[in-house]
């Protein structure tokens, strides 16, 4: 494509801002604000250029290493740009909540800005050999930010983050490694091509014997580390309760979708018809992370652990919509469930990183206030001092719960659309998740803002002018989005119907 | 039923491309509130009288659309045509199908937005004074605005899904206002359980929804021919068999009624709504009496002909029998449970819980028309008798105990003409009042269903109990002599003005649904209306009647028998208590279900949240520890090939980065070094490979 490489410039420029904000000491914070806002207005460019029959657009390519089947390819459709969306909004936010760094902020914020770079680098890459070096990039500023400004337990919660994506990754680098070695090329475009006319799998057996199933599951086990996928998720509650919040801001707004978005650009296009065989079980422990992870959830004492959980079981329903639409040689009426499925799993990343994110915000606001207290039984009655503060976290509370009109229902109502024709027991047994997640959402408000209030809190502060500012724009979009969702899936469907188009189960 | 065969008038329908003004502008009766409730959230608490007269002045222009609406719908009754205008749009578009939204105007919608504007504004008004000294005044308006858009939002609903978004809005609203005293630990507890036994309910609508929405491709009701309640598409459903004997059709039925069953507080999902009275008294009048908790009865009102899909002429189908037993079972279980309550809204909300259970039989035997007649003049007299119970809770001092009431008649005589109104009417008492004819025509009904006798002596039974129980509370609050401790007051004329137009309507609703003119029956079914004393000689009806007016009279008079003019002390045990301990003690517990649940569902959610707890710490947290550890040994073996084979210089580079980070190197346990080590080897390894096969 002609004209400004965006796509690069977009990855470029939160790496600059990152040297940028490693020298500029005190401001650097300001540098990271200015850089994130400029990435959000680029995100939304790309959003705005994209092609309108959902293919690939904004491609960029040029040769790396081309005997070695590396390619410099770049571009993205619906589902690459609303995670760009996505990405530059969390990463905005998180910059804003994280107004009380006094430590090294300058690395702090450098290590934020290149975890964006990270997310923009894999929410982009076609090709595996440039996508893989993002997705391991990314983890290592996510690392120190936990490491370095996390909690009490700090330490192991980093360490299990670490070892955990890691191991996951190797399976998928071993999984694409034998890929490339059967057939010679690491591009996502053509290695999808080759796997819907059956190609792929055809050389990978003549080259390496029946072991298509053990490179689908190497590359399945990567992703469902990364989302999670239950029960590979238990590093998850202790990372996103030590990291600072607004480091959980980025861990479950952003980084979460890339596992989800690996297994719709990478594991599914390549591995369909290994899925659609693993189908049952996969689905059996979607769902088991639905119920499961909601229950755990209520068993929680600390606030992050409650919302840590409560991700786990949102991020599940996105994990059931993408295993229910596994359906070989589907007719119409479930060609129509699968779209409606897929739609709502890529409305459902986007809606769960802002709600999550926005969430996370506000228990960092929480800490602020209460020198770090933010078990649920540290609190109480908090509505009288400060109702703003509990009509806006209400307000998200809801939005996670599911209620219609904000943005949380409609991903899920797709996906329970889209699911229940193609599974109807999976989706049945995970409403109880929908039940049990209103209940611990409203236990959250009952114990936190109603009941008298404790001596401690009377005068606990309400939202600051500039937090509500700040928080309005982000409740805003929840509105909105919970009613014309049509905003997003009106370029988000196209991409679904040329996805599904293109994927053999 | 038998009354609609006689009238032969044959209703033409309209021409679908004739959209009026009232129907296109139909969606400005609940975005007016809304958009109200959302202007009074960014009001200041001291600005009260703007926050009550936004309120006010929104659901007027509400009402006014509504009457607009109502008059036609009228119009083309009166001219024979069977009034039915939606406006559809497409709201997301999924693959190749569609999710559509739409609002409908036909004589059940227009019905029932005029009762619910009118209601909710006499209940505005009440609030001003009732809500006069609260703190968080224009909080109050501006939920109660949200509440009255929303659940006029589920009235004009053409759409299952906008119908859903509007019915957990109504939900939203409805926990709201229940928590609104906060501070206080059991509303907040009521507040949440109240959402969350509704929700159960609604889980179970979601699916019947999706399934709805898989089978025949549209949630909109009315669709020139192709929506989902139109005979296209219900035949489709029809032939769909389900699993168990039932159709598509009937499952689907069975879910939507699960999600009505949980508003509407039938068994076994009504231990929400007595908890529902830690409420203030307006909104208990508004939402748990007159519209939310007949929500679930107009959800039923509007999927009909999908209940009634496949039923032969005057069978019935599954759901429907299911509608049937369920409601008839709540009418006599909660009165029962009525009778042996001492507060005097819960007295009252038992009784709603019964009367729901009533309407609930009224649509599973005699049709949409039966069912909607009670759910009308049910709404103007309970919500006149629960406002009747907010002056007297007023005029006593915020005391809710009827024990220590008494011989208010005296002191709050306008309060007790107007109660004793409400009362009357809810007990059916004959000829006179609304409720005598609502109640009849679901009796007859029963009388005449085909599949069983049982839900007919149930309903003859509860009759019974209703006349008695308020026989009770009404000797206990207005006769014999005042048990309390501060002199009662009358309420201020804002309070007690609504009550009288309530009172009038709890009477006067009567003259449309009489047997001798069925108006509004013929109005709901596209018939013509004659007056004609003559139907009263229909087989069995004049019978019945004598048999209820009996039931009435027998309740009242053991009421009054018991209650009647005496005066026990507060603390002396009720007189039925004295007389069957052993069963009053149940009733008065509440038959046990909520300790039952307590016992059960609580329970198992507790216990589960252990499991799950337990197993990510133990089982699947113990496994990771294990891989993890394998994961190190492999990690240092690497390491150890890494030192003696590869070249260190790339991992040198990476140490010395990362000792340059100055603080990096301080907080270095040796860990970090591994893994950036792993990864400079999984690079090389990588490139290795690559360059290997390159060459190859």
């Amino acid at each position: 494509m002609n004209g400004l490489p965006i796509l690069t410039l977009l990855t470029v420029l939160p790496v600059l801002g990152a040297v940028i904000a490693l020298v500029a000491g005190r401001h650097a914070r300001s540098v990271a604000l200015l850089t994130t806002l400029c990435g959000l207005a680029l995100a939304l460019v790309v959003w705005t250029k994209l092609p309108i029959d959902g293919s690939i657009g904004l491609v960029e390519r040029a040769a790396w290493a081309p005997s070695l089947g590396i390619e410099y390819h770049l571009g993205v459709d619906a589902l690459g740009a609303l995670m760009l969306v996505l990405s530059a909004i969390v990463t905005l936010l998180s910059v804003d909540a994280a107004d009380h760094v006094h430590r090294q902020p300058n690395l702090y914020f450098g290590l934020v800005l290149l975890l964006e770079a990270g997310l923009f680098g894999s929410f982009t890459a076609l090709n595996f050999f440039h996508w893989f070096l993002f997705w391991e990039l990314s983890l290592i500023p996510a690392f120190f930010l936990i490491k370095l400004w996390g909690g009490a337990k700090r330490g192991p919660a980093a360490t299990q983050f670490f070892v955990y994506t890691m191991a996951g990754s190797v399976a998928l680098l071993l999984a694409f490694l034998a890929v490339f070695l059967s057939t010679g090329n690491m591009d996502f475009i053509q290695l999808a091509a080759m796997a819907s006319s059956g190609q792929l799998e055809q050389m990978v057996t003549a080259h390496l014997g029946p072991v298509m199933m053990w490179l689908a599951i190497g590359a399945l086990a990567g992703f469902a580390v990364k989302v999670p996928l239950a029960p590979f998720h238990t590093w998850l509650p202790a990372a996103y309760s030590e990291a600072p919040s607004p480091v959980t801001m980025l861990l479950t707004g952003a980084m979460s979708k890339m596992g989800v978005y690996g297994l719709l650009r990478i594991a599914v296009p390549l591995f369909g018809h290994q899925i659609a065989q693993l189908r049952t079980p996969l689905l059996a422990l979607a769902v088991l992370t639905i119920v499961m992870g909601a229950w755990a959830a209520a068993a929680q004492k600390d606030l992050k652990r409650v919302f840590a959980y409560s991700s786990v079981n949102h991020l599940g329903y996105c994990l059931l919509g993408i295993f229910a639409l596994a359906v070989p040689a589907a007719g119409a009426a479930e060609q129509t469930s699968q779209a409606a499925a897929l739609n709502g799993v890529i409305l459902q990343m986007f809606n769960h990183g802002i709600t999550a994110a926005a969430l996370f915000w506000f228990v960092a606001m929480l800490q602020e206030r209460t020198g770090g207290e933010r078990g649920i039984n540290d609190f109480g009655g908090l509505r009288k001092p400060a109702p703003v503060f509990a009509g806006l976290m209400g307000i998200v509370l809801f939005s996670s719960l599911g209620l219609p009109g904000l943005n949380g229902f409609v991903g899920e109502f797709l996906i329970f659309r889209g699911v229940f024709p193609l599974s109807w027991v999976a989706a049945t047994v995970s409403i109880l998740g929908l039940l049990v997640t209103a209940a611990v959402i409203l236990t959250v408000i009952q114990k936190v803002f109603a009941g008298p209030v404790p001596e401690r809190w009377a005068s606990f502060p309400d939202m600051y002018g500039k937090e509500r500012l700040a928080m309005a724009p982000v409740i805003g979009l929840m509105l909105l989005l919970g009613l014309v969702p049509q905003l997003i899936v009106d370029s988000v469907n196209p991409t679904v119907v040329n996805l599904l188009a293109h994927w053999r189960f | 039923m038998l009354m609609q065969e006689e009238v032969t008038a044959a209703f033409h329908p309209q021409n679908q491309c004739l959209v009026g003004f009232a129907a296109r502008s139909l969606w400005l009766i609940p975005a007016v509130p809304i958009v109200a409730s959302g202007v009074i959230a960014l009001l200041r608490q001291p600005r009260r009288a703007l926050a009550a007269g936004l309120a006010i002045g929104s659901l007027s222009v509400s009402l006014f659309f509504s009457l607009m609406a109502f008059a036609h719908v009228l119009a083309g009754w009166m001219n024979s045509v069977a009034v039915r205008e939606t406006v559809n749009f497409t709201w997301i578009q999924v693959g190749s199908a569609h999710v559509d939204l739409g609002w409908v105007l036909d004589p059940l919608s227009a019905v029932m937005l005029v009762m619910v504007s009118f209601v909710g504004l006499l209940i505005f008004i009440y609030s001003v004074g009732y809500m006069a000294h609260d703190v968080n005044f224009t909080r109050f308006f501006c939920f109660l605005s949200l509440f009255a858009g929303a659940m006029l939002g589920v009235v004009i609903s053409n759409s299952l899904l906008l119908l859903f978004m509007c019915w957990e809005l109504v939900g939203l609203t409805s926990y709201l206002l229940i928590g609104f005293w906060y501070h206080k630990p059991p509303a907040a507890a009521a507040a949440k359980k109240a959402f969350m036994t509704t929700r159960v309910g609604d889980v179970f609508f979601l699916l019947g929804m999706v399934w709805l929405f898989a089978q025949t491709g549209t949630l909109l009701f009315y669709n020139g021919g192709a929506g989902s309640m139109e005979p296209l598409k219900l035949g489709a459903l029809l032939a769909s068999p389900a699993g168990l004997g039932l159709s598509a059709a009937g499952a689907i039925g069975l879910l939507i009624f699960a999600g009505a069953a949980g508003k509407s507080g039938q068994l076994p999902l009504h231990v929400w709504l007595p908890d529902a009275m830690e409420g203030p008294t307006p909104v208990s009048a508004l939402i748990h009496a007159a519209t939310m908790v007949a929500a679930g009865v107009y959800l039923i009102a509007r999927v009909y002909p999908l209940m009634q899909a496949g039923a032969l002429a005057g069978g019935t189908t599954t759901a429907l029998t299911v509608v049937t037993w369920v409601g008839a079972s709540t009418a006599v279980f909660a009165a029962l449970i009525a009778v042996a309550q001492n507060d005097i809204k819960r007295i009252l909300a038992y009784s709603t819980v019964s009367q729901l259970g009533y309407m609930m039989a009224g649509l599973g035997m005699g049709g949409v028309a039966v069912g909607m007649f009670h759910l009308i003049t049910h709404a103007f007299f309970k919500a006149l008798l629960f406002m009747g119970a907010g002056s007297v809770i007023h005029g006593c001092h915020e005391e809710q105990d009827v024990r220590h009431m008494g011989a208010l008649r005296k002191a709050m005589p306008l309060t007790f003409l107007t109660y004793a109104v409400g009362m009357l009417a809810l007990c059916g008492f004959p000829l006179l009042f609304s409720g005598f004819w609502s109640k009849d025509g679901i009796l007859e009904a029963a009388q005449h269903w085909s599949v069983a006798k049982g839900p007919f002596y149930m309903l003859v039974f509860g009759a019974l109990l209703t006349a008695f129980y308020m026989t009770r509370q009404v000797a206990y609050v207005f006769f014999g002599e005042w048990r309390g401790h501060k002199t009662a007051h009358e309420s201020p004329a804002v309070m007690t003005m609504p009550l009288a137009i309530l009172a009038f309507f709890a009477v006067a609703l009567g003259a449309i649904g009489t047997p001798a003119w069925p108006w509004f029956k013929a109005f709901l079914s596209d018939h013509a209306a004659g007056f004609e004393m003559a139907r009263f000689g229909e087989p069995g009806l004049l019978p019945l009647m004598g048999t209820s007016t009996l039931v009435v009279f027998l309740g009242l008079g053991l009421g009054w028998w018991i209650y009647g003019g005496k005066s026990p002390a507060a603390e002396e045990p009720d007189a039925l208590e004295r007389a069957i301990p052993l069963a009053w003690g149940w009733l008065h517990n509440k038959l046990y279900v909520d300790e039952l649940y307590g016992a059960t569902v609580i329970a198992f959610y507790g216990w589960w949240a252990k499991v799950a707890d337990w197993l990510d710490r133990c089982v699947w947290g113990g496994v990771v520890t294990s891989v993890a550890w394998l994961f190190r040994g492999w990690a240092q073996l690497n390491r150890l090939i890494d030192i003696h084979w590869v070249d260190g210089g790339f991992d040198k580079g990476c140490e010395e980065l990362a000792s340059g980070g100055g603080l990096l190197a301080r907080v270095q346990t040796g860990r970090v070094q591994t893994y950036l080590r792993l990864l400079a080897l999984a690079v090389v390894v990588l490139a290795a490979i690559l360059i290997w096969s390159g060459r190859g």
